[in-house]
């Protein structure tokens, strides 16, 4: 019935089956929508979020999330700036997931924040001395730009593309690609930093404190570089679901080896900096505050367990195994590889949010802990079945995956 | 530690940790000078607005005959790196050069807390309901101070009220506006054992610029460097040695009043 929507050669499920996977989406994201209206009308008292756990679940995901959305500048970079031409079969798909991200992120930080009416106060009297104003200003950016970059594999739709003038529009737009691939990898160099700078400048909070450069501490710098690292195995392992998923072919391994092994030896130096780093955190920083980093592992549940997991078990063996060609060339190897990396990144923010605010500061402090409440677990799973839906339906009517007619019609 | 030179015409707190009872009569002041509606029902000590905070403090060294003090806690009025200040995205937070008082303006506050998690001194609070006075109570209300919706982060602010009154009184009294004014903080008024002492080291009201830098005064965590206006005192090294980090122990954490 809508075949003529879909594009030509391609193989998409019947109208029926889609629907049904449409309304399970929708009903889920009605029930997170409920969530997210309670605390936008009642107020920030439907979190289980206080005055000393001032951020709590949905900060940590929208670090992780933002980290994940990397995908989409970091494929840009190396498809448009460094001419790897191979990277044109996923390069739809990581706009669409960097757009999903961003956008999901965004609409939850609008929950988070206690007057979302006044975030436009960021833009009229900005404080240029606040991670968090760069943060704002180049997010909103970005946000912009992925949109217009999703607007050409969205006028390649073929209904839509048989009206000239948008057909026009779109050849046009597609020109200036890689002009805002470029703004988006500058944008995105700045944010991503940012948001690891949001705690590493945090001196009263002696746990997530880093020395660094000039006005940068050394988080900013390693949020870059795991962001660059998780973005191509966040690719990687969306496009191996989507595939399992549709029952389909959708590039050729070698394209999504070719991530994986981008995203080892990233993931490499990320480990190797993120070593350095602590080495140096726990032997000169936070000792220069008279805060022994031992204590801040003999508290409750986060012992130097964490530390090893996020640096060795989520960090140095997927990159290992991302380096390992025979690991790669096994495709269950690689997902499994590419999910320990995802994880490694989303450990790191988990760490920087949720364990720094957990620990006391003050001698008399005491430890605490914190669970989300249901409603800010389903505003989360808002955004969850919003990604979904959009994802779906950008999946089945438009050309995500430019090898996948090729790939399939071989098959067949 | 090194001493720091306040800058004589900016406001100091003094609080004797010795003389505090633990009564709570400061943090029951300052919520009626400053317009802190009554908790909501579902408010705990993690959710509910108290810009000053008794908290007590034992040394976990003895036993059960273990030493305890108390100590308020009002926002610490940091004069360097205010931690506050400069991680405010919208320039809701400044420091007040005349005074050194840091001001919270709620009415430019977007609420992303931001300020709070920087604050190591957990002296911030945020709005998580609206504010709400049983009927008739509002008639209560002080009318120098703006009451907060909810959605914003406040704190203490050395009473600004109060400041403002006593500056209008001394402008009518000829007294140029460069001159610091002496007034009192509600919370200093109503300490039924007089701990706490405040006013300017220029005018030495209740001898604070003498205080400040005798052997027994110490500030909370002065290794972080935000050189903080509050300071304490105290004669017993425990609790001096704890408050500055340079402990051995200490443990438990209890709101009173």
């Amino acid at each position: 019935m809508d075949s003529k929507f879909i594009t030509r050669g391609l193989e998409r499920t019947s109208l029926r089956n889609f629907s049904v996977w449409v309304l399970f989406w929708v009903v889920v994201l009605g029930f997170g929508l409920y969530g997210a209206y309670l605390c936008l009308a009642e107020g920030l008292n439907q979190t289980n979020m206080d005055n000393r756990f001032v951020f709590g679940l949905w900060i940590f995901l929208d670090l992780a999330i933002i980290a994940f959305g990397a995908g989409a500048f970091f494929t840009g970079l190396l498809l448009y700036i460094l001419k790897r031409s191979e990277f044109t079969a996923v390069i739809n798909s990581a706009v669409v997931i960097g757009l999903i991200c961003y956008s999901g992120a965004v609409a939850v930080l609008a929950i988070d924040v206690g007057q979302p009416l006044r975030a436009w106060f960021t833009f009229w009297h900005p404080n240029a001395h606040s991670m968090l104003t760069e943060v704002t200003f180049c997010i909103s950016c970005y946000l912009v730009v992925l949109a217009v970059e999703y607007m050409p594999i969205l006028l390649k739709n073929r209904k839509l593309k048989e009206r000239p003038s948008l057909l026009v529009f779109q050849h046009n737009l597609h020109k200036v690609i890689p002009v805002l691939a470029a703004i988006g990898v500058f944008l995105s160099f700045f944010h991503q930093g940012s948001l690891g700078g949001l705690y590493g400048v945090l001196k009263g909070r002696p746990f997530a404190f880093r020395e660094g450069f000039g006005i940068w501490p050394s988080t900013f710098f390693l949020f870059v570089l795991s962001a660059a690292a998780i973005g191509p195995s966040f690719i990687l392992l969306t496009t191996s679901l989507v595939s399992k998923i549709s029952r389909k072919k959708l590039v050729k391994p070698e394209v999504l080896q070719s991530l994986g092994r981008i995203s080892g030896w990233l993931l490499l130096a990320y480990v190797l900096f993120k070593s350095v780093d602590t080495l140096v955190w726990i032997n000169r920083t936070s000792p220069s505050l008279l805060f022994s980093p031992y204590e801040y592992y003999n508290q409750e549940s986060f012992g130097t367990w964490i530390l090893f997991a996020e640096i060795v078990v989520f960090g140095l063996v997927p990159a290992l195994m991302l380096l390992t060609r025979k690991i790669r060339e096994h495709r269950g190897w690689l997902i499994t590889a590419g999910l320990l990396a995802c994880a490694g990144i989303a450990v790191n923010r988990f760490v920087m949010t949720i364990q720094t605010l957990a620990l006391p500061t003050l001698p008399f402090d005491p430890f605490l802990s914190y669970i989300p409440s249901w409603q800010e677990i389903a505003t989360f799973i808002a955004v969850i079945a919003y990604g979904v839906l959009l994802y779906s339906f950008s999946f089945r009517y438009l050309t995500l995956f430019p090898q996948e007619r090729d790939l399939n019609s071989l098959t067949r | 530690m090194k001493s720091i030179e306040i800058s004589p015409s900016q406001y100091v707190m003094v609080i004797d940790a010795d003389r505090c009872t633990g009564c709570g009569a400061c943090m029951v002041a300052c919520a009626i000078e400053n317009n802190v509606a009554p908790a909501h029902p579902d408010a705990t000590d993690r959710t509910g607005v108290t810009w000053m905070k008794v908290v007590k403090v034992s040394s976990g060294n003895n036993g059960d005959g273990k030493p305890a003090c108390y100590l308020p806690l009002p926002c610490q009025q940091c004069a360097a790196e205010t931690p506050c200040v400069t991680v405010c995205p919208q320039n809701a937070v400044e420091v007040d050069q005349q005074t050194g008082i840091v001001f919270q303006m709620s009415q430019r506050c977007l609420g992303c807390r931001y300020c709070m998690a920087a604050c190591p001194y957990h002296a911030r609070y945020f709005n998580w309901w609206d504010p709400e006075w049983p009927e008739g109570m509002e008639q209560t209300l002080n009318p120098d101070v703006a009451p907060r919706m909810r959605g914003v982060v406040e704190k203490c602010n050395f009473c600004h009220g109060r400041y403002q009154a006593a500056r209008a009184s001394a402008a009518e009294h000829g007294q140029a506006s460069s001159d610091p004014v002496t007034y009192e903080p509600a919370c200093a008024q109503a300490c039924p054992t007089r701990a706490i002492k405040f006013g300017t080291p220029a005018n030495n009201e209740q001898g604070v610029g003498d205080l400040v830098h005798s052997s027994s005064a110490f500030r909370l965590l002065p290794r972080l460097g935000t050189e903080p206006r509050v300071y304490y005192l105290s004669k017993h090294k425990w609790i001096r040695q704890m408050a500055q980090m340079e402990k051995e122990t200490s443990t438990g954490e209890e709101v009173h009043g």
